[in-house]
Order: C-alpha cells, then structure tokens, then sequence
C-alpha cells in the first residue's frame, strides 16, 4: 500500500537577494512500512521535501498526499526528528516526551505517563526520566527525540540527519536501535542524510539528489538482509557504487 | 552552607562595627552620621508607634499593583511586538524610547493628571515597568531557537498553545531578567515620586525619609533608607530568586 505520494513537486525560495530553486519536479512513492533514505549534497532540496512531508511548508507546484489526503499542514501521524535534538529544556526527559502525547485527545493522564515511560524504556533511558535535558550526553539527546517522536504513534517517521552530529560509536549503536525499533513497529521512515554509507545501512530504497535545482537523480534498492553492520564489506560495495554515481553529479555540475 | 552564612554575617557585623567607630571617633558632628544604635532606636519606636509599619504597607502596595500592571501590560504587547512587523515599527519603537526616559520625569504629568492620588503613583510605577518588559519580552521571543517552534508544530502544537507552552518557557530567561530590570526601575520611580510630592491617600517609606530630612533626623532617613534595602533583598530572594533557581536547574547555567 503506498503511504506517501509526491508527484511533480516543485519549490522556490525567494528572498531579497537571492532566488533559488529548491526542487524540481519531484516525484516519488513511498509503500507503507518502508525505510527510505534521501541522500545528497548540502543544498539539494532533500530537507525541504521532508519538510513537505512533515507539513511545515508547503509546495509552490505538484501533489503531495498521504493514505491519500492531501498534506496541508503538520499532524500527529507525521513526526519529524531534527538533526539537533530540539528538545525543550524547559521541560524534563519525562516532560519533552509527555509534550506530544498531551496534544493527543481522549487518552487519560494515566495512559500517557505509561506511554511515556515505554518509549523511554525501549530507547534505553527509562531511568533517566527526571533529568534535565542539559545533563545528557548527544546520543542520549537524540534517543530522547526518538522517543519524543515514537510515542503520539505516528504512522510515518521523518527524520532529518539525526545523527549528524554524533560522534562515530554512538552513531553505530543508534543504527542497531533504529533498525530494532523499525523493525517492531513498522513506522513508515523517511530518513534524510548525506552520509551515503549510513543511508545504504538503514534504508530499503536510496534515493540520490542531486543539487541546484534539487532534483532525483537515481534510486538504489539494497536488499540486503538486517539488522545491517554499517562495517560489513557487502554494505560498502552498495556505498561505494552510490558514491561514484554521486560524484559524477557533482562534478557534472561543477564543469557545466 | 553554614561557612557561606559565617562570610556573610561577619562582613555585615563588622560592617555596622566600622559605622560605630566611626561614630565614636567623633569625626563628623552626630546630627550628620548618627550611631547605629539610634538608628535601631528610631526603627523601634517606629515599628511600636505603627507609622514605619504603616509606611511600608503604603509603599509596597504601590509597588506590587504598579509591578503587576506593568507585568500585565507590557508581556502580551512584548509578544506582539515580536510578532508584528506592524507594532515592532510602533510600539516597539515607543518601547525603546520610552525606556531611555528616567521613570521619575513622569512624576510632574502624572500630578497634573492624576492629582495628589494614588493613580499618580502607581501611573509612575507602571511607566517605569512596562517599557522595559515589553522591550526584554520581544528580545526573548527573537532569540528562541526556531526549532523549539518548528518541533512543536510538527507534534501539532499551534496558536495559543504554541505561545503558552513553548514560546513563553523558552524565553524565560530573558524574560527574567526583563522583570528584574523593571522591578529595579519601579522602585526606583516610585521613592523619587514619593520623596518629591506628598500623596494625600496614603504616606509612604518616601515621605518617611522625606521628613526625616526636613527635621534633621538622620536617624529616621537612615533607618528608612534600611528598610528599602532590606525589601529590595526579601523581594529579590522570594520573587526572582525561585525562578531563578529553576532555570539554573533546567538550563543547566552555573549558579553562583
């Protein structure tokens, strides 16, 4: 079943001094339980097509929809997961990932506090749950916003370079933590990251962008079987072949 | 604790010991520097005649109702400002201006307008606050993180929960220090109006000093001038000082 439809999906951004030309034309189907990865170069559009997705902009031209209805605004089935952990420092652990789940009708306080406490148990911080936000390390902080984003049980996940900013051992162990989740709950995943060896690790489908104006260039199934080892040679072999594809683009467009 | 307590106490006692030599030493004629003692002396007789009790009760009425106008007015029209470019060009404007203008040039309009009354003082009072806040307000608002307000509408947090939950919270602590700012200025406003006009409704720790002055009473201006000091602490210890605590805990900023 196909869960998020873009078709032609186009977006300028205008500002006094400068006009660009963010995606062009884009279309892309996304099934229902699949983890997709978009990869490119900075300045190729893949953040402002899962900020579409997430309903935080909107697109000037095409169709964007979701089990069929079309994308206006941001809700609850769709949650994004930024690349700095953006949780409230107001707020406790316990309180960030309480924020979504009370903007939820209909569930009592009971029921939230349990829903609250089983997702910071699956990502591993449940003992945790009354510290303050500036307390915990990076990867903790990341782990958070995972479960911040997993608990109102959103049907697809948007997650825009999460781990960019780890360091490379926390990274590991969050690509075993993302692969066991996904394959428990089966979310719908759209993971945007330039790092082309951490998308062959998590995703079904690759899908390369290229820059100015951000367009689809190539897709890439890998099939292989997971969990994945982002250090296994096989893995590597679908890296490096998406690498120089990707180089090619890129000095395309620097000799063009 | 009990060593921060020591410090503290010893520098004070050693401090009024430094004032008793003095005064013993004869340098300067008793009506000019009276000895602590009859400073205590006049407190006593005060606070047991009711006048100093009496006085304190005015003055800090005043305050408080001035205080939590300004607080009412200036907030939601900082937070307009933040979010209009309209009222930024207007009242934000009027802001940055108006709180240049020391509170106390208010003190002659407001007694055209307002006559001897308690609307002249607490007008002053208000006047000292609001620009302030409303300028402190707006900063705070700029300088949230966007992504505070991005992941919150991603959850499906919007308008008035947007501003109560996350806007709000995440410029508390400009916010405080806003607050400080024009509990300082009001204070300030409100002694130089009540030491300048005698307010017929009601004699405040201004006219105590005041008077003091007129009948050569340097024991009655010090004493008076004791007690501002010593409500400017409690005030600072059981207001701002619980807020304070509570960003230095979630924020995780060092406390002093």
């Amino acid at each position: 079943m196909t869960k998020l439809v873009l078709e032609h999906v186009s977006k300028w951004f205008r500002t006094s001094s400068l006009h660009v030309h963010a995606l062009d034309d884009v279309t892309l189907r996304i099934a229902e339980g699949e983890f997709v990865c978009l990869v490119g170069p900075s300045g190729c559009g893949k953040s402002t097509l899962l900020n579409i997705i997430a309903g935080l902009e909107r697109a000037d031209r095409g169709i964007v929809q979701t089990d069929g209805q079309p994308i206006r605004e941001p809700g609850p089935h769709r949650l994004v997961m930024f690349q700095e952990a953006a949780l409230f420092p107001w707020l406790t652990v316990l309180g960030n990932v309480l924020f979504g789940l009370k903007l939820i009708d209909g569930m009592t306080a009971a029921e939230r506090q349990q829903k609250a406490e089983y997702f910071l148990e699956l990502v591993g911080l449940k003992r945790f749950m009354h510290s303050n936000i500036h307390e915990l390390s990076g990867g903790m902080k990341q782990r958070v916003a995972l479960a911040r984003a997993l608990a109102p049980n959103p049907s697809v996940l948007l997650m825009d370079e999460p781990f960019g900013a780890l360091d490379a051992l926390t990274r590991e162990q969050l690509y075993g933590d993302i692969q066991r989740i996904w394959s428990h709950h089966r979310k719908t995943i759209v993971f945007v990251t330039h790092n082309v060896r951490e998308a062959v690790c998590l995703g079904d489908r690759v899908i390369l962008f290229s820059p100015h104006p951000g367009r689809i260039r190539e897709e890439f199934a890998i099939p292989l079987h997971r969990p994945r080892d982002i250090n296994s040679v096989e893995l590597a072999r679908y890296a490096t072949e998406i690498m120089r594809v990707l180089k090619g683009y890129v000095e395309s467009e620097v000799a063009g | 604790m009990i060593v921060r307590w020591l410090v503290a106490s010893l520098f004070f006692v050693g401090l009024v010991a430094a004032w008793h030599l003095a005064v013993k030493a004869r340098i300067w004629s008793p009506l000019l520097l009276p000895s602590p003692l009859s400073v205590f002396d006049y407190l006593r007789a005060a606070a047991q005649d009711g006048t100093l009790w009496e006085a304190t009760w005015v003055t800090v009425r005043r305050l408080l109702v001035g205080y939590g106008l300004g607080i009412f007015i200036g907030l939601p029209l900082g937070l307009l400002t933040s979010s209009f470019r309209w009222s930024q060009d207007t009242i934000g404007i009027l802001a940055l201006g108006l709180q240049t203008l020391p509170s106390v040039c208010w003190v002659p309009l407001a007694l055209l307008w307002f006559g001897q009354t308690e609307a002249a003082m607490l007008f002053v009072v208000v006047m000292g606050t609001v620009w302030s806040l409303i300028i402190a307000t707006d900063h705070g608002v700029r300088t949230i993180p966007p992504i505070y307000t991005r992941a919150a509408r991603s959850m499906g947090s919007t308008g008035l929960h947007t501003w109560t939950h996350v806007v709000l919270p995440a410029a508390l602590p400009h916010l405080l220090s806003g607050m400080k700012q024009g509990w300082a200025f009001a204070w300030r406003s409100l002694m130089a109006a009540e030491i300048f006009v005698t307010i017929l409704t009601g004699f405040g720790l201004g006219h105590l000093l005041h008077y003091g002055r007129e009948l050569n009473a340097m024991d009655q201006v010090i004493g008076v001038m004791f007690v501002i000091v010593v409500i400017g602490l409690v005030v600072d210890k059981t207001l701002f000082a619980p807020i304070e605590r509570f960003l230095h805990l979630r924020w995780g900023t060092s406390r002093s």
